[in-house]
């Protein structure tokens, strides 16, 4: 047996080793996206094969015969010990949102190559890492989260910064997303239609089961899921009648109106009215799709059209400002290393994982497999004409709101695209324009429509275009409520501290203000990204993904400062690498996005410019009118990458501090892991 | 645990990964555990563990 496993590394080795050299170096001929799937798949067995198997017994010391607190707290509710396998579903279905469509599809501007690499060495040799890493400790320390065990670990400033760090994420993180879907359901009535049918569909989902057949999830889902596939079909039908076309025809500025005041009603309605019955739905969609999308990939085998790497990698690019170093690796979080998975892997998995034995497979293995989900849409975001992806995603600030300027732009950049080849294009996707969709989800859109039309069936690109928009907005939506939710909670706790009764989560009134706090939080964000004629995603975008990586750096804190404790310094590089490059790409991309002087880059000097551009009178009149709020933001975007800067860089000097006081024999912290008690389940 | 795939044993697979079976779990361990005790209905044990689920960090990006 133990020879036939390494008979397969050898083979996934040589394979792996191809696949890598096909995609790196035959740069002169397009490449197939198979040689892609190929060596990422390699890439991610490999590593789950030796890597997490070294990290487990040397670094980790996982002992199978140690219980688990599923095993030890056992009450049938929240504790339950559970398969391997289904706490695995469970676990992928949780970290796996939005962020691994919309990020890799946005580095896609430097070419299909750095995005692809990060994502494979990201994953393997750091989110893999961290998820599987903070999985074990919180199991040993009875499913406590980051913030408590950072605070058990290393003391009250690193819980502190944890608390703080997560709650400013979650809310540029809901803005972003909302964005998204606005920039989605923008003048496409078909798409927005479909995205507002989703809500009462979700409330009939929810009144069933509570009220009519309580608890009967697969029925329900079912249910569900058939109404929301005709609501894709006949948001259709809605397009094509002039009269109701009108009744969802909306501009960005009242959808952003709509998303705001629906993430308010869905954080204070009881949970199983929307927020639940709308996760059981993203999750089937989520799941369904996921698996389709690697069916049709591998039936396509489409040939990438991006080159492997643009001349956007100087800093130019149209989407984004700055160089492929380091903003490849800040604008793609999710899908190589995510902090907020760390949230996760301490939140409800550790609670209901039967083994320590089966840390391995949860953590590191579905990180491995949400990375091949950003593979997937990388490849859907390339194997777009180059001139189609840009003229997709690029803002009308960059490239002129005139389609005829908008094609000349790009095809001098050399990306060749006519304006009759987007006519066509939009006409197939059943919509009206496809210029300056910026956002992500209309060009990851086109390229599943491209990959299911070509696979099942080309008659039906503008169901495919639709279903995939709808699919997206239904599990961003998701991300947005529940996201809400957890900012209210840990609001009412920050606000507990100040006066008592704001700390019941229970409390109506308290409920009431700490979510409308939140809301508008994200609501301001998403508001100023709506107005801003550059599509806003240039900016929040490398906002969430500095502050996403800084989360990953707190974690990687926290892993490496216990492993330290633990005896093991000499290993404390498993986490301690990760966490020193997460340092060093955060802090420069922070530094640049603060100092650069290029009004592309920074935040100030981009304030500064349009400042000037106000006082000379030389803005257009539309641009004018909003140009102070654009002004105020930009400046708070810097003290806010300011601040994650300075608490991130807290965090690890404490850490060391804590470190460097345990390797001089110095009293530190007791380490917080629950005894050892022996387990009685027998390995399944 | 030797599994074979019959359609009986898939179906049991799916009600535990999507916790469509959590109640008659539940009602197992009540039963097993704490005998006598009140037992929560099946509405009242759903709306419970919603609840429960949705005040953490359950999603992601």
């Amino acid at each position: 047996m133990e020879l036939l496993k390494n008979i397969l590394g050898i083979v996934l080795s040589i394979v792996g080793a191809c696949a890598l050299t096909m995609i790196a170096f035959h740069r002169d001929e397009p490449v197939n996206a198979l040689w892609i799937v190929t060596a990422a798949v390699c890439v991610y067995l490999l590593g789950y094969r030796f890597y997490s198997a070294w990290i487990a017994a040397k670094v980790l010391s996982v002992d199978a015969s140690r219980a688990t607190p599923a095993e030890r707290h056992d009450n049938g509710r929240d504790f339950v010990p559970t398969h391997r396998w289904i706490v695995f579903g469970h676990h992928f279905a949780a970290i796996a949102g939005p962020g691994p469509l919309v990020g890799p599809t946005l580095a896609a501007q430097f070419g299909y190559l750095p995005g692809t690499l990060w994502i494979m060495a990201g994953a393997v040799l750091g989110g893999c890492v961290q998820d599987m890493t903070i999985l074990l400790l919180s199991t040993r320390r009875d499913g406590r989260s980051l913030g408590q065990m950072a605070r058990d670990e290393l003391g009250p400033f690193g819980g502190f910064a944890a608390l703080i760090g997560t709650l400013l994420i979650m809310i540029i993180l809901i803005a972003v997303l909302g964005l998204v879907v606005v920039n989605a359901m923008k003048h496409s009535p078909w798409a927005t239609s479909t995205v507002f049918a989703t809500v009462p569909i979700a409330i009939l989902v929810g009144l069933y089961l509570r009220r009519w057949r309580p608890g009967r999830v697969l029925e329900a889902s079912v249910l569900g899921v058939a109404l929301v596939l005709f609501a894709v079909v006949s948001g259709g039908w809605i397009d094509s009648s002039p009269t109701l076309r009108a009744a969802f025809d909306f501009s960005a500025v009242p959808l952003a109106g709509f998303v705001i005041v629906y993430g308010w009603l869905a954080a204070i309605l009881p949970v199983w009215l929307l927020l639940a019955p709308r996760d059981y739905l993203s999750t089937f969609l989520k799941l369904g799709t996921v698996a389709a999308l690697a069916v049709a990939l591998l039936l396509m085998h489409p040939m990438i059209k991006m080159p492997a790497m643009t001349q956007f990698i100087d800093g130019s690019g149209p989407l984004f400002g700055g160089k492929v170093f380091p903003f490849v690796f800040i604008t793609i979080a999710c899908g190589a290393v995510s902090g907020f998975h760390a949230l996760v892997s301490s939140g409800t998995t550790p609670k209901i994982i039967a083994s320590e034995g089966d840390v391995r497979l949860v953590g590191y293995g579905s990180m491995a497999l949400e990375s091949l989900v950003a593979i997937m849409a990388i490849i859907a975001a390339t194997l777009l004409d180059p001139g189609v992806y840009f003229a997709i995603n690029t803002g009308a600030g960059i490239v002129g709101a005139a389609p005829d300027a908008a094609v000349h732009t790009i095809t001098g950049w050399g990306f060749p695209v006519t304006v009759e080849q987007m006519k066509a294009l939009a006409n197939d996707m059943g919509e009206t324009s496809l210029f300056a969709r910026t956002g992500g989800a209309p060009s990851l859109a086109v390229g599943m429509a491209s990959i299911f039309g070509s696979s099942f069936g080309r008659g039906l690109l503008s169901i495919w275009y639709h279903f995939a928009i709808m699919f997206e907005a239904v599990f961003i939506l998701t991300t947005l409520d529940a996201g809400t939710r957890v900012g209210r909670f840990m609001l009412q706790d920050l606000l507990g501290n100040l006066w008592k009764p704001m700390g019941r989560t229970s409390w109506y009134p308290s409920v009431l203000i700490a979510s409308a706090l939140v809301v508008a939080g994200w609501g301001y964000f998403l508001y100023i990204g709506v107005i801003d004629p550059n599509g806003g995603i240039n900016i929040l975008w490398p906002l969430f993904g500095i502050a996403n990586q800084m989360l990953a750096a707190i974690a990687l804190c926290v892993a490496t400062g216990i492993i330290i404790k633990s005896g093991k310094v000499r290993y404390a590089w498993v986490t301690a690498l990760p966490l020193a490059w997460l340092a060093l790409i955060t802090s420069t991309a922070a530094w640049q996005k603060l100092t650069s002087a290029d009004p592309k880059l920074g935040f100030f000097a981009a304030a500064n410019d349009l400042a000037v551009k106000l006082a000379n009178g030389v803005l257009p009149p539309e641009k004018a009118a909003v140009a102070p709020q654009l002004i105020f933001n930009q400046r708070l975007d810097g003290w806010l990458t300011m601040f994650f800067l300075a608490v991130v860089w807290f965090v690890i000097l404490d850490m060391l501090r804590v470190s460097i006081r345990f390797l001089r024999g110095r009293p530190v912290a007791s380490s917080s892991e629950a005894p050892y008690q022996v387990s009685r389940l027998t390995s399944t | 645990m030797s599994q074979h795939m019959s359609m009986r044993n898939i179906w049991r697979w799916i009600r535990a990964a999507t916790g469509d079976d959590a109640y008659e779990r539940y009602v197992e361990h009540h039963a097993a555990k704490h005998p006598g005790e009140p037992l929560l209905t099946r509405a009242a044990f759903y709306e419970e563990s919603q609840r429960r689920k949705w005040s953490g960090v359950t999603r992601c990006c």
